[in-house]
C-alpha cells in the first residue's frame, strides 16, 4: 500500500490541491474566496499535465546548442535531423542519421514536417506511459534518432504547452470572474453570496430590499 | 518638488529597458524559451510600472483605453492575417493550408518561412496579450479613485 | 449534395473547414474596431452569412466524400492539429450557421434596446468569439482543441449574459454562478482529456479510438470516460448539473438567450457525443452500462423534474429554461438507448428544439421589447396586441408539446418508436407524462396570451403594437420551419440518420 503510493507520489499534492480547490469553492460564500478556490482546483489539473510529461532523465526540452553551422541556421538543422529521424522510425530502422539533409531526402520522409519537439515528445510519453506499446518500435527509433541530433533526452514537450494554453484560459477566466465580481459589488453592495440571495429573493417577491 | 523622486527617476531609467526586455524575450523566442505571450506581459508590465508611479491618468494619457482595444483586436488580425496569407502565398507552387508557415519564404529546404511565421503569429500574440493585460489592469485600478500623492 | 458540393468555389472549398473557424474569428476583431454598433452588427450579419453559406458548402463535401479533413498549418495528424468533418458534425455546423443568420437578423433592435450603445460594438465582438467557439468545438478533430474552443466559447458567453445587466441586475449574479460551475465543467472535462492523453499518447481524437480499440480499456481510462461526461453534461446541462442555466437564460439579453438556447447547449451535447460513440465505444461493457443507468436515467429523471419546475415559474424566461433542461433529458434518452435509432432520434430532437425554443425565446424578447413583459402573468391579452408574435409563439409552443403538424411531435414519435424497439416501455411512459408536463406549461403561456384581455393603465388600455419587422421576419421563420418540416421531415431525420450512422457503424 504504502509502496504503490510511494510509486505514485506525484499524484498525492495533485489530489490535495484538487479537493482543497473544489472545497473552497464549494463551502465559501465569498465570491472572491470562490474564485482563489477556482484557481487552486485549476492550478491542480496544470499539475497533473506537468508531471505526465516528466520523462526520467530527460532534459528541458530546448533543442541543443552546437548543432549545424552557426545561429539561424542551426534550427534548421535541427529540423533536417528530426526528418530524418522520422524517416528512419518509420521505416524501423535503428542507423542514427548522419546527414539530416540527404537522409531525408534518400528515404522520402513520409511526414515532411516532422518536428523535432513534437515527435521526440509522441515518442517519449508512449514510451513513459503506462504499457501503451502503441507504435513503440518505431517510437524508439525516433527517440534514438532525435536523442542523436542533440546527444540528450527531452521530456515530453507536449503537455506543457497545452498548459501553457490552460493557464492562459484559466487566467481569462480570472479576469472574467473579478470583473462580474466588482460589477456585482457596484450593483449590490455586498460579494457575499447569502446577501445576494437575499437581495435577490427580495426583489423576486416584491418586498423592499 | 516631487515627493517620489527617487522612484520616478528610477523607474523612467526602467521603463524603456522593460520594453527592451520584452522585445529581446519576444526575439528570443525563436531559438530558445521567450515568446509572444511572455513578452507581452514584459511589455504591459512597464506601462502598469509607469501607471504605479504617476498615477492612471497618465498612464491612460500615454496609452489610452481606445489604443488598448484596438491593440488587442489588431494582435487577433495579424495572428488570423498570417494564417489567411499563407493560404494565397504559395512557396512551392502547391497549395498550402492554412498557418503553413512554409510559404511565406520559397526556401523550401531549410524551411526559412517557419521563422518568418512564428515571428509574425508570435507578433500577434504580444500586441493583444500587451493590450489584454493592460485593459485587465485599467478595467480594475481604474474603478476607484487614485490615491492622492497626500495620501501616501 | 453535389449541387451543394459546387456551392463554394474551388479555392474557397479546399479551406472552408479552417475559414468556417477562421471567418467569425476576424470578424470579432473587425467588430471591435467599429465605432458604431450598427456597423459592428453589420459584420456580424455578413459573418453569420458566409458562416451558413460554408457550412452548406460543408455539408455537400461531406456528403460526397463522407470524412472531410484539413490540416492545419500542413501538419499531418495525428501530430498536427486536424480539422475532420463528418456526418455527425456538419448538421450542428449548418445548426449554428442558420440560427445564428436568424437570430442576428433579430439582434439589431432588441440589442439596441438592452445594451447601452457604447458598449454594442464590443458586445456583437464577443458574440463572434463565442460563435467562432461554437464552431470550433463542432469542427476540432484533437481532444484538447475542444477543450479550448468551448472555453472561447464560453468566457465570452459569460460575458455577453452579463450584459442582460442593462435590465436586471441579476444577469450578474447568473453569470458568475455559471463562470464557476462552466469552469469546473471545463477543468473536469480537461481532466479527462489528460487521462486519456495518458491512456493513448495521442490527443487526436481519431487516433485515441483507433488506440483505445488496439489496447483496450483499463482503469485510467475508465475515468477518463466519468470526468468527460461530467464534464460535458455539465456544458450540455445534463439534469443534476443543469443548476447555472435557468438564471443565465433568464437574465441575459433576450438576443443572447435565443441563440444560446438553440445552439449553446447543443455543441456541447454534440461534443459528449463524439466522446461516447467515437473515442468511447457503445460495445464497451463500462460505456454500455453507463447508457442504461446513467444517460436515460438522467434523460427521464431530467424530463419529469425539469417539467414540473417549469410548470411552477412565475418568470416566462425561467419557465423555458426550464423546459429546455427537461428538453436536454429527451436527448439524453435518446443517446441513452445506445441503438443508432435513439441516437439518430435524439439528434434529430436536438434539431427540431433549436427550432422551437429559437422562435420561442425570440418571441418573449419582442414581447418585452414593446410592452416589458417578464412575468407569466404579464403575458395578458398579447394575442390582441402583437398578433404576428403571438402566432409564432403559439405554433413553437405547440411544437414543443409535440402537438401533431410540428416537428416537435416527429422527434417524440422517432423517440418513442426507438424506445419500443428497444422495449423500453418506461420511457414512453415519462415520454407521455412528460409531454402532459409541457401542456400545462404551455397552456399556462398561451391561456394567457389568447384569453385573457390586455392590461389597462389607467383606464387606458393597451394598443395594438407590432414588433419591428426584423423581429417578427426571423421569428416567423423558425414558426414555419417547425411546421414545414413536419409534411417534409426528409432533410433533418436524413442528417439526424446519417450522422448516427457515422459513429455507430464506425466499427
Amino acid at each position: 500500500m504504502v509502496e504503490m503510493l510511494l510509486e505514485r507520489f506525484n499524484y498525492i499534492p495533485i489530489i490535495i490541491l484538487m479537493m482543497t480547490g473544489l472545497y473552497v469553492v464549494i463551502a465559501t460564500g465569498n465570491l472572491v474566496k470562490r474564485l482563489v478556490g477556482l484557481s487552486l482546483f485549476q492550478t491542480s489539473v496544470f499539475l497533473l499535465y506537468i508531471t505526465i510529461g516528466k520523462v526520467f532523465g530527460g532534459q528541458p526540452p530546448i533543442l541543443a546548442e552546437g548543432h549545424g553551422d552557426e545561429g539561424g541556421h542551426g534550427a534548421d538543422a535541427g529540423y533536417a535531423g528530426a526528418e530524418a529521424a522520422v524517416a528512419h522510425a518509420a521505416e524501423g530502422h535503428e542507423t542514427p542519421a548522419t546527414d539530416g539533409h540527404e537522409a531525408a531526402d534518400a528515404h522520402g520522409a513520409t511526414d515532411a514536417h516532422g518536428d523535432a519537439g513534437m515527435d521526440a515528445g509522441h515518442a517519449a510519453d508512449a514510451v513513459a506511459d503506462h504499457g501503451a506499446d502503441h507504435a513503440s518500435d518505431a517510437a524508439h527509433g525516433a527517440a534514438d534518432a532525435a536523442g542523436h541530433a542533440a546527444e540528450v533526452l527531452y521530456s515530453n514537450p507536449l503537455p506543457h504547452v497545452l498548459i501553457l494554453t490552460a493557464i492562459v484560459v484559466g487566467v481569462a477566466t480570472l479576469a472574467v470572474g473579478l470583473a462580474l465580481v466588482v460589477r456585482i459589488r457596484e450593483a449590490y453592495g455586498t460579494i457575499e453570496d447569502d446577501e445576494l440571495n437575499a437581495a435577490d429573493y427580495s426583489v423576486e417577491t416584491g418586498g423592499s430590499v | 518638488m516631487s515627493p517620489h523622486l527617487i522612484l520616478r527617476i528610477v523607474s523612467k531609467l526602467l521603463i524603456p529597458l522593460i520594453v527592451v526586455f520584452g522585445f529581446y524575450v519576444h526575439f528570443h523566442g525563436d531559438f530558445g524559451p521567450g515568446g509572444g505571450f511572455q513578452a507581452g506581459v514584459i511589455i504591459a508590465v512597464a506601462v502598469i510600472l509607469y501607471a504605479l508611479i504617476f498615477g492612471m491618468d497618465e498612464a491612460r494619457r500615454a496609452v489610452p483605453p481606445i489604443v488598448v482595444r484596438y491593440g488587442a483586436a489588431l494582435g487577433v488580425l495579424i495572428f488570423v492575417g498570417t494564417g489567411i496569407l499563407t493560404m494565397f502565398m504559395n512557396g512551392a507552387g502547391e497549395p498550402l493550408n492554412f498557418l503553413d508557415y512554409d510559404a511565406l519564404h520559397p526556401d523550401q529546404s531549410h524551411h526559412s518561412g517557419q521563422h518568418y511565421g512564428i515571428l509574425l503569429v508570435e507578433l500577434g500574440v504580444l500586441c493583444t496579450v500587451t493590450s489584454v493585460m493592460l485593459a485587465i489592469f485599467y478595467a480594475f485600478a481604474g474603478r476607484v479613485p487614485d490615491i492622492k500623492d497626500e495620501d501616501w | 449534395m453535389e449541387m451543394l458540393a459546387s456551392l463554394l468555389p474551388a479555392g474557397v472549398a479546399t479551406h472552408a473547414p479552417v475559414l468556417i473557424v477562421v471567418v467569425p474569428l476576424i470578424a470579432a476583431a473587425l467588430a471591435a474596431f467599429m465605432p458604431k454598433g450598427v456597423w459592428a452588427w453589420g459584420v456580424a450579419v455578413a459573418t453569420s452569412v458566409i458562416v451558413a453559406v460554408l457550412a452548406f458548402g460543408l455539408l455537400g463535401q461531406v456528403g460526397v466524400h463522407g470524412v472531410v479533413s484539413y490540416e492545419v498549418g500542413g501538419w499531418a495528424p495525428p501530430h498536427g492539429i486536424e480539422i475532420r468533418l463528418d456526418s455527425l458534425n456538419v448538421p450542428i455546423l449548418l445548426l449554428l450557421g442558420v440560427l445564428g443568420v436568424l437570430s442576428l437578423i433579430y439582434a439589431l433592435p432588441s440589442v439596441a434596446d438592452e445594451v447601452s450603445k457604447k458598449q454594442q460594438s464590443l458586445f456583437y465582438s464577443a458574440f463572434l468569439v463565442c460563435f467562432s467557439g461554437l464552431i470550433g468545438v463542432t469542427v476540432a478533430g484533437d481532444a484538447f482543441n475542444v477543450f479550448v474552443f468551448l472555453e472561447i466559447s464560453s468566457i465570452a458567453t459569460y460575458t455577453i449574459i452579463a450584459m442582460g445587466v442593462g435590465k436586471d441586475r441579476r444577469a450578474l449574479t447568473a453569470s458568475y454562478n455559471y463562470l464557476v460551475l462552466g469552469t469546473i465543467g471545463a477543468t473536469f472535462f480537461v481532466i479527462g482529456v489528460g487521462f486519456l492523453y495518458m491512456a493513448t499518447g495521442t490527443l487526436n481524437m481519431a487516433d485515441m479510438a483507433a488506440v483505445l480499440e488496439q489496447q483496450g480499456h483499463n482503469r485510467v481510462t475508465q475515468a477518463a470516460f466519468a470526468f468527460i461526461v461530467v464534464g460535458l453534461g455539465l456544458k450540455a446541462a445534463m439534469f443534476p448539473l443543469h443548476v447555472w442555466l435557468p438564471n443565465a437564460y433568464a437574465f441575459a439579453p433576450n438576443f443572447v438567450t435565443a441563440f444560446l438556447a438553440s445552439t449553446a447547449t447543443k455543441v456541447a451535447f454534440y461534443a459528449l457525443v463524439r466522446f461516447v460513440f467515437s473515442i468511447f465505444h457503445p460495445d464497451v461493457a463500462f460505456v454500455s452500462m453507463s447508457f442504461t443507468w446513467l444517460f436515460a436515467v438522467v434523460g427521464v429523471i431530467a424530463m419529469m423534474v425539469a417539467s414540473v419546475q417549469a410548470v411552477f415559474q412565475t418568470d416566462a424566461r425561467r419557465l423555458l429554461a426550464y423546459s429546455s433542461v427537461a428538453q436536454v433529458g429527451y436527448m439524453m434518452l435518446g443517446l441513452g438507448m445506445g441503438t443508432a435509432a435513439g441516437l439518430s432520434a435524439g439528434l434529430l430532437h436536438l434539431m427540431n428544439h433549436a427550432l422551437m425554443k429559437g422562435a420561442l425565446f425570440m418571441a418573449l424578447g419582442a414581447f418585452a421589447l414593446n410592452f416589458g413583459v417578464r412575468q407569466v402573468k404579464d403575458l395578458a391579452g398579447l394575442g390582441k396586441t402583437m398578433p404576428a408574435s403571438a402566432m409564432a409563439f403559439t405554433v413553437a409552443g405547440l411544437s414543443l408539446v409535440g402537438v401533431p403538424l410540428t416537428v416537435g411531435f416527429t422527434s417524440k414519435w422517432y423517440l418513442v418508436s426507438a424506445a419500443l424497439d428497444r422495449g423500453w416501455w418506461w420511457a414512453v411512459a415519462a415520454l407521455m407524462i412528460s409531454s402532459l408536463l409541457a401542456l400545462a406549461y404551455v397552456a399556462r403561456l398561451l391561456a394567457a396570451i389568447w384569453m385573457e384581455n390586455p392590461p389597462s393603465h389607467h383606464g387606458e388600455v393597451a394598443q395594438r403594437r407590432l414588433a419591428p419587422w426584423m423581429m417578427v421576419v426571423p421569428m416567423v421563420t423558425l414558426a414555419a420551419a417547425n411546421v414545414y418540416f413536419f409534411f417534409h421531415a426528409d432533410p433533418l431525420v436524413g442528417l439526424a440518420r446519417a450522422a448516427a450512422e457515422a459513429v455507430m457503424g464506425g466499427r
